[in-house]
This record gives structure tokens, C-alpha cells and sequence, in this order.
């Protein structure tokens, strides 16, 4: 894996070639303001809907082990 | 009836000379065979469904008619959260799995009207360019089933290919609808970015990723769009398409001005695919239009900031993947890290793995600027490439894929080879503009498809365009369905 890595790495180096010094960064390709909804709380997915998909569950929550001390 | 476009079946569904749920039961069958076929069929399907919807859709009026797409049925790419029933992405960390909500475009294509025939192969989280890094298998293309059928889309495409769905949906990163519609002589189209939510679609490139139908033609393929475009409050990056998406008519092409970028035309191409381009662009002439050179001097540069861009987003969007919530968590992890890291071992495929650590690597705290600023501005030079040649042409033509689809097994030792797949689709997907697939003739007897690309928000006329191109083609792609 690390041989497959090195060979893309040095494909997308290729971006190094140009000259990119006035170009503003795009993070978004279109622009959205205003995309927030209000504050108000709406109802959400049922907690023992969410907790039939664990591996593991304790009570309310999520089981699983713990970290390392 | 499986002769039928899904255009022709919801007309003779409304009409009553064809029954919804023969309809369904006949795709059904064909679906079901395919996957108890196992090695000797195409692999398509990760799910199929037991049993027609209990009764015909009706539309929204409430007058008794029939919804829209009155019945017809619609595979759906695996990762489509489907309430209840299996979504995995592909992959062996969503075993398991059935989301607790349906994404909001399987949502509306089932108000308008569709039944969910079933779940799709695809390359696992969506990175892939052969459907061969799914956990579920590769798929084989109908037209020859020692190749690709390409991806990651790739079992919704053969699956329309082979007549084993009237049509389905896809998602689109670097030309994951396109590419495999191409290797597989369907139509396939990503629309506008922003123009269909992304609720409900596990995510590998957040800025990249958009649903698209996958269809027999062009017709099909403003039919389905037609019923998922519009915002959804659940995802804030989509907006309202400023018009209805209309059934294309066009016939002729005079007026219309296309233009055709060396940089992805010219050197890289194979042969037999050129040749078919020419050709193609020859029919376009003939039905009035003008072909231009343009330039698109970033073009090149492309597929390397793709590469750092969608690898990054996906190293983010992959890290809920842990064992805690759903799907596969390792067995015997009795620490919390250790759990972690098993269970990513054990749950994701090399791709999926080499992507995450490109993209880790490409936001890393020293490299940030070198990398992932530097593919930012990149996109932002290519999205200017865009603009300025589409104040000369309405639209941009190109090959979608490089090749014909190629053998199994034959790219999967190189993953450089297998991007350079994506080497003509990745520059509109940076830009977020639309672009369509379309067959446009055979090379060796293997597809070879026409991409057509247009400015944001050009749906309509694109359509219009793909569908007087695709008249004068006349591609038969009936022996797919044999």
C-alpha cells in the first residue's frame, strides 16, 4: 500500500505546477447563504429506533468498552 | 413489457392496458434470478424485494388516478438509506444495517409513483471506477461479462443494461453515473450540484456527491429527474431548481453551438472511442449545429485535485464508521480504541482504506496548504475554464470515458490506471455543472458514450440536446437485454 500511495502521491503533486498565488479557494461550488432553519426543537428519531441498530446497548445508550486508563 | 421504457410502462399503466403489478412482478423475476444465479449472473443486486407493493401508488389529487410514475419500478444504488431494508454502501462495515429513514429522493420518486424493485451494487462508499471494490462482488457488464461494467454506479447500470430494471438511481462524484452509463451503453446523467438533496445518501465527497438517474434514454432520464430535483430542509446545500424539468422534444440541433476541449479529446483517448466521437460529432453538424474548439487549460490538472479533494472529504465523512452505533463492530475488543481500529481493519477494502489515508495525509497539519488549499484553487480555476467557454458555446462535448469497458481484474493492481477512468467526467463534477451520458456507437462491439455538459441550471436544454443527438444515433442496445 505505501508503493500505490507514493505513485498518486506523486500524481497529485502535479498540482504543485501552477501558479495559484491570486485564486481564491472554492469551497462550495454554489453559493448558498441563509441555509439555516430557525431555533426551534422538531422532533427526532425515536430513541429505540436509533438503539435497535447497536452492536451493543446499555440502558439508554450506546455499550461499548472502555478505554484505556 | 420489459421491452417497454419506463416513459411507454407508466403511459399503458395509466391507460390499463398494462397492470402495475405485472409489471413489478416481471422486473422482479428477472431481478431475483439474477441474483439466485449467483457466479453465473451479473451480480447487480445486493437486495431484491419478495413481493409487489401492496396496491397501485395513487397520485397526490387524491382523484383516483394514478401517481405519475404510476407503478413503475426503480432499482435504487445500495447506498440509498431505504427504510428497513439492507443499505450498506457496498461495504462489509454497514453489514447488517437498515437505517431508520429513507432518503429524501427515494422518498419522492415513491410519492410520485415508483416501487422499490430493489438495492443496487456499487463500488464500496462509492470509490471505485469497475464495481470491483464492492464487499458484495463484482459486477459483470451485460454486453461482455469478462468486463467492467464500471462504477461506482455499476450495478444500476447493468442492471438497466440487461433489462433487469426499467430504470434506477445512481450517485455521481467524478462521473460515478456517467462512466459506468458509458461502459454500459445507457443513458446516465448528474445533474446540477445542489439540485437534489443529499439526505439520506451515505456520503463519501459532500461537496462532490448527487444522485442521477440511470435509464434506457434520454426521455426516461427527464422523467425521473423531473420527480427528484428540488431543496429539502434536511440538506443545506441543495436549493430549488429555478425551473420544471421538461420532456425533451428536440429533434434538431441548428442554433445550437458545441464545443470540444482538445484537453479532453485529444491524447489518452483510444482509438476505436475517437473514432466514434468524430463520428458523433459529424451527426451533430448534420442536425444544424456548430462545433467549436474550446480550451479548458485546467483540465489536466483535474484529476489531481480531485484526488485530494474527494479523498479528504471522505476521510471525514468515513470516520462515524467506528463499531459504536451500527454495522460491524470487531468481536472480542474489550478496549475502546482497540474496537475502533478492528473494526475499520476488518469492515473497510483497500480503496476505501488508501482514499481515507490520502485524504487524512492531504488535510494534515504541515501539508494542509500544499495539498488540499492548493486542489481548492485548483477547482476554482477549473470552474472559471468552464464559465469563460460558456460564453462561446451552449454546451461542451467530450467522450465520457477514455476506453471501452475494460477486462476484470485488469486495472485493479494499478489504482492510478483505474482513476485516469475518470479522467474526462471529474472536471464538470469539480464544477458542479450538469453533464449526460448518452451511447453513441460501438467500438469493438462495446459501448461508446457521448458526454454532454452545460452550464448550472441547463437541464432542460441539455436534455433537449442529448435527445436530438440520440434520434439521429438510433443505438440499439437490445442485445444487452438478450
Amino acid at each position: 500500500m505505501a508503493r500505490e500511495l507514493s505513485a498518486v502521491l506523486d500524481h497529485i503533486a502535479k498540482i504543485g505546477e501552477l501558479d495559484l498565488d491570486d485564486v481564491p479557494p472554492t469551497s462550495h461550488v454554489v453559493e448558498l447563504t441563509g441555509a439555516l432553519r430557525p431555533d426551534e426543537p422538531r422532533p427526532c428519531l425515536p430513541r429505540e429506533l436509533v438503539l435497535a441498530q447497536a452492536p451493543a446497548v446499555s440502558g439508554e445508550g450506546f455499550l461499548v468498552p472502555s478505554p484505556q486508563a | 413489457m420489459i421491452e417497454l421504457s419506463a416513459f411507454d410502462a407508466a403511459a399503458a399503466v395509466r391507460d390499463g392496458s398494462l397492470s402495475s403489478g405485472e409489471l413489478f412482478e416481471a422486473y422482479r423475476a428477472r431481478a431475483a434470478a439474477d441474483r439466485a444465479a449467483g457466479e453465473d449472473g451479473l451480480n447487480c443486486f445486493t437486495w431484491v424485494a419478495d413481493s409487489a407493493p401492496d396496491r397501485a401508488p395513487a397520485s397526490a389529487s387524491g382523484n383516483g388516478a394514478p401517481a405519475a410514475l404510476s407503478g413503475v419500478p426503480l432499482a435504487v444504488k445500495d447506498l440509498f438509506c431505504t427504510a428497513g431494508v439492507p443499505s450498506q454502501s457496498g461495504s462489509r462495515i454497514l453489514a447488517g444495517y437498515e437505517p431508520p429513514y429513507t432518503a429524501t429522493v427515494v422518498e419522492r420518486l415513491t410519492e410520485a409513483g415508483t416501487a422499490l424493485l430493489g438495492k443496487t451494487n456499487q463500488d464500496e462508499f462509492a470509490m471505485g471506477s469497475s464495481n470491483e471494490n464492492s464487499a458484495f462482488g463484482a459486477v459483470l457488464n451485460p454486453w461482455d461479462r469478462t468486463r467492467v461494467p464500471g462504477g461506482s454506479s455499476g450495478g444500476s447500470a447493468a442492471a438497466v443494461a440487461a433489462g433487469l430494471a426499467p430504470w434506477a438511481l445512481g450517485t455521481d462524484t467524478g462521473g460515478s453515473i456517467r462512466q459506468p452509463a458509458s461502459l454500459c451503453g445507457i443513458v446516465g446523467m448528474k445533474p446540477t450540484y445542489g439540485s437534489v438533496s443529499r439526505y439520506g445518501m451515505i456520503a463519501f465527497a459532500s461537496s462532490l456527491d448527487q444522485a442521477g438517474p440511470l435509464t434506457r434514454d434520454v426521455r426516461d432520464a427527464a422523467l425521473l429527474l423531473r420527480h427528484m430535483v428540488g431543496q429539502d430542509a434536511c440538506d443545506a446545500t441543495s436549493l430549488e431548481f429555478p425551473e420544471e424539468i421538461a420532456l425533451p422534444s428536440a429533434e434538431r440541433l441548428d442554433g445550437v453551438r458545441v464545443g470540444v476541449p482538445e484537453e479532453l479529446s485529444g491524447e489518452g483517448i483510444e482509438p476505436g472511442v475517437s473514432e466514434a466521437f468524430q463520428a458523433t460529432l459529424a451527426r451533430a453538424r448534420e442536425l444544424g449545429a456548430e462545433v467549436h474548439d474550446v480550451r479548458l487549460p485546467h483540465a489536466p490538472h483535474a484529476l489531481s485535485a480531485y484526488y485530494v479533494l474527494a479523498p479528504a472529504e471522505a476521510s471525514s465523512n468515513l470516520a462515524r464508521y467506528d463499531g459504536v452505533r451500527y454495522g460491524l463492530r470487531a468481536a472480542d475488543a474489550d478496549e475502546l480504541l482497540d474496537m475502533y481500529t478492528r473494526t475499520r481493519h476488518d469492515g473497510f477494502g483497500a480503496e476505501v482504506k488508501r482514499r481515507i489515508m490520502l485524504g487524512t495525509y492531504a488535510l494534515s497539519s504541515g501539508y494542509y496548504d500544499a495539498y488540499y488549499g492548493r486542489a481548492q484553487r485548483v477547482r476554482t480555476k477549473i470552474a472559471e475554464d468552464f464559465r469563460a467557454a460558456f460564453e462561446t458555446v451552449d454546451f461542451i462535448l467530450t467522450p465520457t470515458s477514455p476506453t471501452v469497458a475494460f477486462e476484470l481484474g485488469e486495472r485493479t493492481g494499478d489504482p492510478l490506471s483505474m482513476y485516469l477512468s475518470d479522467y474526462c467526467t471529474v472536471p464538470m463534477s469539480l464544477a458542479g455543472i450538469p453533464a449526460i451520458s448518452i451511447p453513441c456507437g460501438l467500438s469493438e462491439g462495446l459501448p461508446v458514450g457521448l458526454q454532454i455538459a452545460g452550464p448550472a441550471f441547463s437541464e432542460n436544454r441539455l436534455l433537449d440536446t442529448a435527445h436530438a443527438l440520440e434520434r439521429a444515433l438510433s443505438f440499439d442496445g437490445s442485445a444487452a437485454r438478450a
